[in-house]
């Protein structure tokens, strides 16, 4: 079981998550480049957060140019699993594979402190091991992290239960309180907060429990768990 | 082919929230004595310099550019586009 991490110029929360994958849940994991393709073989790519291009223009809009982007969307009709932490979450939706979009918090400061999210759908790849509501304590760290979609988009979402997560408070003037959503067939996923930052115990002075059933999901649905 | 100046401001479309505008009339122009002033709406414009036969084809061209790359989210944000002569 493979799971590849795509490194952009000014990612750098893809160490992070590559010692999660690797350290924590004993993934055979790999970095991918932006520039080179991905394995037609790979079972789970995962979009790292960080400060793609130095979010120029905005978030994620030139990063969702990168050849690896390509890829990224042919294996997401495969039905593989993808998932976009923060600035990969940005890119997602920049790159049309995700609905809606990110700006700017309302606060406009860049937000980096603990909240709590509610796990909205439970039928995803990377949520299938919780139960529905159930609360997850997990960090934020981002400036345009505010979800918005029109009105059009929302009521798709609703309809076709995309709404994967969101803040248990007001955080950041996200719509409906949205913190993750996911594509139609549900193998797509993006979250503004960061998993790998809170599933040891080490570092995560609340409970890590939860944000470590985002990775074990993963690897129940490669049948890498029973 | 003629060289020409053309601005393209990106703001937020109406009803989409600009916090930044907001923060700037109620926080610094209206605690002045700037009271006349009702509203401040923020935008990024980018200047292309770009080499076309006309101001029309030279105006097309960066729309085209700017739809093609997402220079601008159409969900939240609208351009508006002028061509000056370089």
């Amino acid at each position: 079981m493979k799971v590849g991490v795509v490194v952009f110029p000014g990612s750098n929360c893809d160490r992070d998550m590559f010692h999660v994958l690797t350290d924590v849940f004993h993934l055979d994991t790999q970095y991918y480049w932006h520039d080179k393709g991905l394995p037609k073989n790979i079972d789970a790519v995962i979009l790292p957060g960080g400060f793609s291009y130095g979010d120029r223009l905005r978030a994620g809009v030139i990063a969702a140019h990168s050849p690896v982007i390509k890829d990224v969307q042919k294996l997401a009709e495969k039905g593989i699993p993808i998932l976009g932490v923060c600035n990969g979450f940005q890119i997602l939706v920049e790159s049309g594979l995700l609905p809606g979009v990110l700006l700017k918090n309302d606060s406009l400061n860049f937000m980096c402190e603990w909240t709590d999210l509610i796990v909205e759908n439970n039928k995803t790849p990377f949520t299938n091991q919780f139960k529905l509501d159930q609360k997850i304590p997990i960090p934020i760290a981002n400036g345009e992290g505010k979800y918005y979609a029109d009105d059009e988009t929302l009521k798709k979402l609703k309809k076709k239960n995309q709404i994967v997560f969101r803040y248990a408070n007001v955080v950041n003037g996200s719509l409906n309180q949205i913190a993750g959503v996911c594509n139609e067939d549900g193998n797509v996923v993006g979250m503004m907060p960061h998993p790998e930052r809170a599933v040891e115990s080490e570092i995560n002075p609340i409970d890590n429990k939860p944000s470590s059933l985002i990775f074990e999901s993963l690897m129940v649905q490669m049948g890498a768990k029973n | 082919m003629a060289s020409f100046n053309v601005h393209v401001t990106i703001e937020n479309k109406p009803g989409i929230s600009d916090p930044e505008g907001e923060t700037i009339l109620n926080d610094l122009v209206l605690k002045d004595t700037h009271k006349t002033v009702s509203k401040i709406k923020t935008a990024k414009m980018l200047k292309f310099t770009i080499k076309e036969k006309d101001k029309k084809t030279a105006q097309s061209k960066v729309q085209e550019i700017c739809d093609d790359l997402r220079i601008y989210n159409p969900m939240v944000s609208k351009i508006t586009i002028d061509v000056f002569d370089a």
